[in-house]
Order: C-alpha cells, then sequence, then structure tokens
C-alpha cells in the first residue's frame, strides 16, 4: 500500500515542485538504492520509504525522489536521471557494485551536488562528502570472537556465505582471522546466497556429508531459517547453535525469548541508510557540520540487550 | 527415405538410440561418481533429500515439457510459484482466526494455490493464443509482473505463515507414508500421470501434433489454440501443486522465492530429450534432466574438489554435454 501512497506523493510532489519553485528554493535529494531483491535490501527500502515519508513532513523546503533499481546498469540511469530532470542538490546512493558506479557518482559530485554514500564505499576514495559505512569486516570479527568465546575447547563448524562479492570475501576473512588459534576447525564452506532455499539445501548437504557438526555460521538471518529448517528435519542433535546475522526481527525475537540454537546475532542494520537520508537532510538545511565518516558497527545482540533491536513492524 | 528407416530400425533392435541412452547414461554416471566420492551419498537420508528438492521443479518441470512439445514456452512459472506461495501464506493468515488451525484451513491454502495456478495459466493461455502475442513476450511480462506482485504483497521483506499453522502444515513436506515422503509422492503420481497422457492419450498426441506443425494439425482437425491453452492451465495447474509442496517447508515466500526456477525446468525439459522447437516431448526424460541437474549441486556439495565459485559453471559444462550427446547420436542416427 505504501509504494502506491509513495507514487502518489512523487506524483504530487511533482505537481507542486513546479510551483512551489516559484515560492522559496526547494532543494532536492536523490536517494538511489538496490532493489528489494533479498531481506536485508527489503529492510533498507522500507526504512529509506519510511524515513522519506517522515522527513518530507519535517523539511516543508526539501523534495526527495526516491529509486530502486535491480541491477548497476538501472542505477546509473536512475543516477542520471535525477540529475538530468530533477536538479538535485544531494545525493543519497547506496551502489549496487563499486566500480561501476564510481564514475556516475563522480560526474554528480563534480556538478557541484553533495553526495552521500552509504553502506558500500566507491573505488575511488574522496569523491564522497559523507560516508555512511557500513562495517563488513566488524561483521565477522564481531561474529568470530562469540564463536569462540561460546566454543572455549574448539569444535567443528561449517560456514554458509552469502552471494559471491567484496561484503561476503571481507566478511569471512574478518571471521577466519577472529576464530584464528580458538581451536575452531571450519569443515566446510559453502555459498547460500543470503537465500532461505539455497542455504536450506546447502545445509541439507553438509548433513550427509559430516556426522558430527558442532555450530553453524550462517552469516545471514535469512540463511539462518533455512539452516534451522534442515537442522529439525534430519533431527540432528549434535548442533549446538547457528549463529546468523543482521538481525531480522524473527531471530532477534528467538534471542529475547531466550532459544538455545539461536543464542546470539550480530547486527549489520538496513536502517544505515536512514542515517544517511537524514544526515544528508540536517546538511542541507542546518549549519551543522556532517561531512566525513560515519562508521555503523556491527554489535553483538545477546538476550540482554536484544529488546533495544526489535523492530516488531519493520518488515525484515 | 526406406533406407534410413531399416538403418534405424535395425540399430534400434540392437540397442536403444543414443537420444534415449544419452540422458540415462549421464544419469547413471553421476550417481556413480557421487558414489565413490562420498559414502553417504547412496544413504536413504541423502536420496530423500535430493528427490523431495528435486519434486518443485520437477513437477513444474512435467507441465513445461507439455507446453514446449505444443511449441510453446513459459518463463512465468518461477515467479508465478512465488506469486501463489505469497497468496497463499497470506489468504491462510487472514483466514486463521476465523477458522483455526486444522485441516480445513490447509485445504482452503491448496485450493488458492490451485485456482490461482489455472487462473494464471490460463491468462498466459489466453494472451498466447486468443490475443496472438508470442508466447516468449507474454510470459516476459508475466514473469516481472508475479515478481513484482510478490514483493509488493511482502512490502519487501518476507511473508511468513504464523508460527502454528506452519507446525501443523509442516508434515506436507517432511512426512510421507512407509518412509517415502510427500513431495516424492505427488512428484512420482504426476510423472505417472504426465507420461500416460503425453504417451498414450489423444491430447499428448494433439500436442505434438500442434508443435510440429500447426496448419497441418489444424486441418487433421486438432483445435490448436485450445490444445495450447490447455497446456498452459496445467502448467499453472502444476505450478499451484509444486507450491503447495514448497510452502510447508520453510513456511514463508519473498521475492528470491522461485528465481531461476523457469531455467531450470526448461534446461531439465531440454536434457530430458524433448525438442525446444516442439513437436517430440517425453515426460521421463524430464525427470531424468530435473534428477541430473539436482544430482549435480548434491554432488558439489559432498566434496570438496571444485571451487564453489565454479559450481554454474559445471552445471552449464554438463547441460551442454547432455545435449550434445543427443544431437550427436541423432546426426550418426
Amino acid at each position: 500500500m505504501s509504494y502506491m501512497k509513495n507514487i502518489l506523493a512523487g506524483a504530487a510532489a511533482i505537481a507542486l515542485g513546479a510551483s512551489a519553485a516559484y515560492a522559496q528554493d526547494t532543494k532536492v535529494i536523490g536517494v538511489s538504492i538496490p532493489a528489494a531483491t533479498h531481506g536485508w535490501a527489503g529492510g533498507m527500502n522500507y526504512h529509506a520509504q519510511e524515513t522519506v515519508e517522515r522527513l518530507e513532513e519535517v523539511y516543508p523546503q526539501l523534495d526527495f525522489v526516491l529509486a530502486t533499481a535491480s541491477d548497476a546498469g538501472k542505477q546509473v540511469n536512475d543516477i542520471e536521471d535525477m540529475v538530468a530532470t530533477r536538479n538535485i542538490s544531494a545525493l543519497v546512493v547506496l551502489p549496487f557494485e563499486s566500480d561501476p558506479l564510481t564514475p556516475p557518482v563522480q560526474a554528480v559530485a563534480d556538478s557541484g551536488a553533495w553526495v552521500t554514500v552509504v553502506d558500500r564505499g566507491l573505488s575511488v576514495e574522496g569523491i564522497e562528502d559523507l560516508y555512511v559505512a557500513g562495517d563488513n569486516a566488524g561483521f565477522g570479527t564481531v561474529s568470530g570472537e562469540y564463536m569462540a568465546s561460546k566454543m572455549p575447547d574448539g569444535g567443528k563448524i561449517v560456514v554458509l556465505r552469502g552471494i559471491p562479492t567484496t561484503i561476503d570475501n571481507m566478511r569471512v576473512e574478518g571471521f577466519e582471522k577472529a576464530i584464528e588459534g580458538s581451536g575452531i576447525e571450519i569443515i566446510g564452506m559453502e555459498h547460500g546466497n543470503w537465500n532461505r532455499d539455497d542455504s536450506f539445501n546447502v545445509m541439507q548437504d553438509f548433513l550427509s556429508k559430516y556426522d558430527q557438526i558442532d555450530a553453524v555460521w550462517a552469516s545471514d538471518d535469512d540463511m539462518a531459517v533455512g539452516v534451522l529448517a534442515a537442522i529439525d528435519a534430519a533431527g540432528r542433535d549434535d548442533v549446538q547453535f547457528v549463529l546468523g546475522g543482521a538481525g531480522m526481527k524473527e531471530m532477534i525475537k528467538r534471542v529475547m525469548d531466550g532459544d538455545s540454537m539461536i543464542p546470539a546475532d550480530v547486527t549489520y542494520p538496513p536502517s544505515m541508510i536512514a542515517t544517511a537520508i537524514e544526515m544528508t537532510a540536517v546538511g542541507l538545511t542546518s549549519n551543522a557540520p556532517v561531512a566525513g565518516t560515519f562508521t555503523i558497527g556491527s554489535v553483538l545482540v545477546t538476550q540482554e540487550n536484544a529488546e533495544q533491536f526489535y523492530y516488531p513492524d519493520s518488515p525484515f | 527415405m526406406t533406407s534410413e528407416t531399416t538403418n534405424s530400425k535395425q540399430s534400434g533392435r540392437a540397442l536403444p538410440s543414443m537420444s534415449v541412452l544419452g540422458p540415462i547414461l549421464a544419469l547413471v554416471l553421476l550417481v556413480v561418481v557421487g558414489a565413490l566420492l562420498n559414502p553417504n551419498f547412496l544413504g536413504a537420508a541423502n536420496i530423500t533429500n535430493v528427490l523431495a528438492r528435486s519434486a518443485f521443479i520437477g513437477i513444474i518441470a512435467v507441465g513445461m515439457t507439455f507446453v514446449i512439445t505444443a511449441g510453446g514456452l513459459d518463463l512465468s512459472v518461477g515467479s508465478m510459484a512465488a506469486f501463489i506461495a505469497g497468496l497463499m501464506i497470506l489468504v491462510m493468515n487472514a483466514a486463521l482466526p476465523s477458522m483455526g488451525v486444522g485441516v480445513p484451513i490447509i485445504l482452503l491454502g491448496m485450493l488458492v494455490a490451485i485456482v490461482a495456478g489455472i487462473l494464471a495459466g490460463l491468462l498466459n493461455g489466453f494472451l498466447i493464443t486468443t490475443v496472438g502475442i508470442e508466447a516468449f513476450i507474454v510470459t516476459l511480462g508475466t514473469m516481472g509482473i508475479y515478481r513484482s506482485l510478490v514483493t509488493w504483497l511482502a512490502d519487501g521483506g518476507t511473508l511468513s505463515l504464523d508460527f502454528g499453522l506452519r507446525t501443523f502444515y509442516r508434515p506436507v513436506y517432511f512426512d510421507g507414508i512407509l518412509g517415502i515422503s510427500w513431495p516424492i509422492i505427488v512428484f512420482a503420481l504426476v510423472v505417472i500421470i504426465g507420461e500416460i497422457v503425453m504417451s498414450r492419450a489423444r491430447f499428448g498426441r494433439h500436442c505434438a501434433a500442434t508443435g510440429s506443425n500447426e496448419h497441418v494439425a489444424h486441418y487433421s482437425n486438432v483445435n490448436v489454440n485450445r490444445t495450447r491453452l490447455i497446456t498452459y492451465a496445467l502448467l499453472g495447474l502444476l505450478v499451484g501443486v509444486a507450491t503447495i509442496m514448497y510452502v510447508p517447508r520453510l513456511g514463508s515466500a519473498s521475492s528470491s522465492t522461485g528465481v531461476l526456477w523457469e531455467l531450470e525446468a526448461i534446461a531439465a525439459v531440454i536434457i530430458g530429450g524433448t525438442v525446444l522447437k516442439g513437436g517430440f516431448g517425453r515426460v521421463w526424460g524430464t525427470v531424468i534432466g530435473v534428477l541430473i541437474l539436482s544430482l549435480i549441486d548434491n554432488i558439489l556439495n559432498l566434496t570438496d574438489l571444485v571451487s564453489p565459485y565454479l559450481n554454474g559453471a559445471i552445471q552449464g559444462v554438463i547441460i551442454i554435454l547432455a545435449v550434445i550427446l543427443q544431437r550427436e547420436a541423432k546426426a550418426k542416427g
């Protein structure tokens, strides 16, 4: 429903924008993000829309244009369209991939517009005015450290990886470094592509392959759902726990309830897009300085602090 | 012409032709490789896993065999499955307060899936036959429509079945009769009925005639448009059946559900020896195609021989090899 509302709001904004331009100096902020192709991206889309709707109320002098892209090529087109037809004063972009997005975002920066980059950095440093960064290596490190503390005598674990990307590599590297010397041995590692069905199949095969698996680093909450279903169906009780990641509300709920299979979660909040849009709006409308790098750390969620990370209304 | 016929007859007596043997040989080879690489490969648990997870694509691929045999194509099945799964979950969650957890609500969900599947198939078929648009374009369009609709229904996230309902519905995927799980039983039934219809019933012959030469079929008193329409509706129905088996597994649907199922189903049909241009199809071949595709994934997961980055490449090579094997044999024969 909110999509329809957005389209209507967008159409109204365009109609109003034309007349309002005479009345006062309206600034337009373009927001370009990847489409909701998996759980985390879905959550990110939700937070982006919610923030845009809220800020349009707060700042009557700001207009927002939100575009979601299903691939890097489409995202480049979106950004070019924003510059050409909407004359944006600022761009908030979560790049689909770093390399293909770097030149078009640089062009936007060269035109004098403010650029905020979220999560994934660009290939060339110094283009963006503000970088709201997720900490992928830290995500892996926090996960690894938790695994090591939870298994003081070591043990055999299997790892499910995401879609093969730099993000995934950084996370796994951080994880491997953190469990070094802890006696934890990774006996199997396969790509579950941040997808429930794929990780279900991969986990079924891991369970056939190995007679003893002490724990699973699912590295993502969607993948943890598939892993848990596979373990459940196989009726195996050798797996002590599964560690996901990202902070999906169902998983946070299980941590909160003290589920022994899901003792913890590691955040990688999709709401970082909200931080970026909000700070950009502040930068455009006030004298408060917002340039620089803002790193959103990955936090370990356990039963003690789970309540702070539980957002029942979010789709993720 | 005469000599060719006798030739093929002679070779036929000595040995079934390569187009029949090719896919079977490939399957046997994969099974042998799998068994050698990992002792658990032939265990009951692994065989159940592989067959049960093949069931979704398998059930859909049987329907796809009819569509392709009749000279059509359907790219929308993966998105359609995701959309139907989402719809089913929404309806069942909405009916929960009034109906409560029990068999009736599960039957309601199944009915929704079947009806939605048939309607979606009829829509594809109507646009292709009556309106006369290319099947590729129509189903490319509906593929995008259903994928967007499920994303919209889920608000970009995941639709999850109510926990109590899921627990009650779960046995439909995981339990069965005599240790054979339901998806495998349903898959087997669909295959047996499909094989009979394709090779023994009039409808199967009509499909082949339509796909082989539309005009000749028309003059032979085959209702070409109706035959095509029925193949799409049948495929839609089977997508609904596959969804009924899919939803109880994880109890959720999202925009990433059923991605690329259409291509896996089409690949399975072609590996199995059905002609992509239409005119000839065999359901049992499709089953072998489906099994080959899932076994490749399974074997790659069970061994550490190949980097997981290369899984797709290996699948691709085997698909192409399986088809080349058949073509070579045909060219020589």
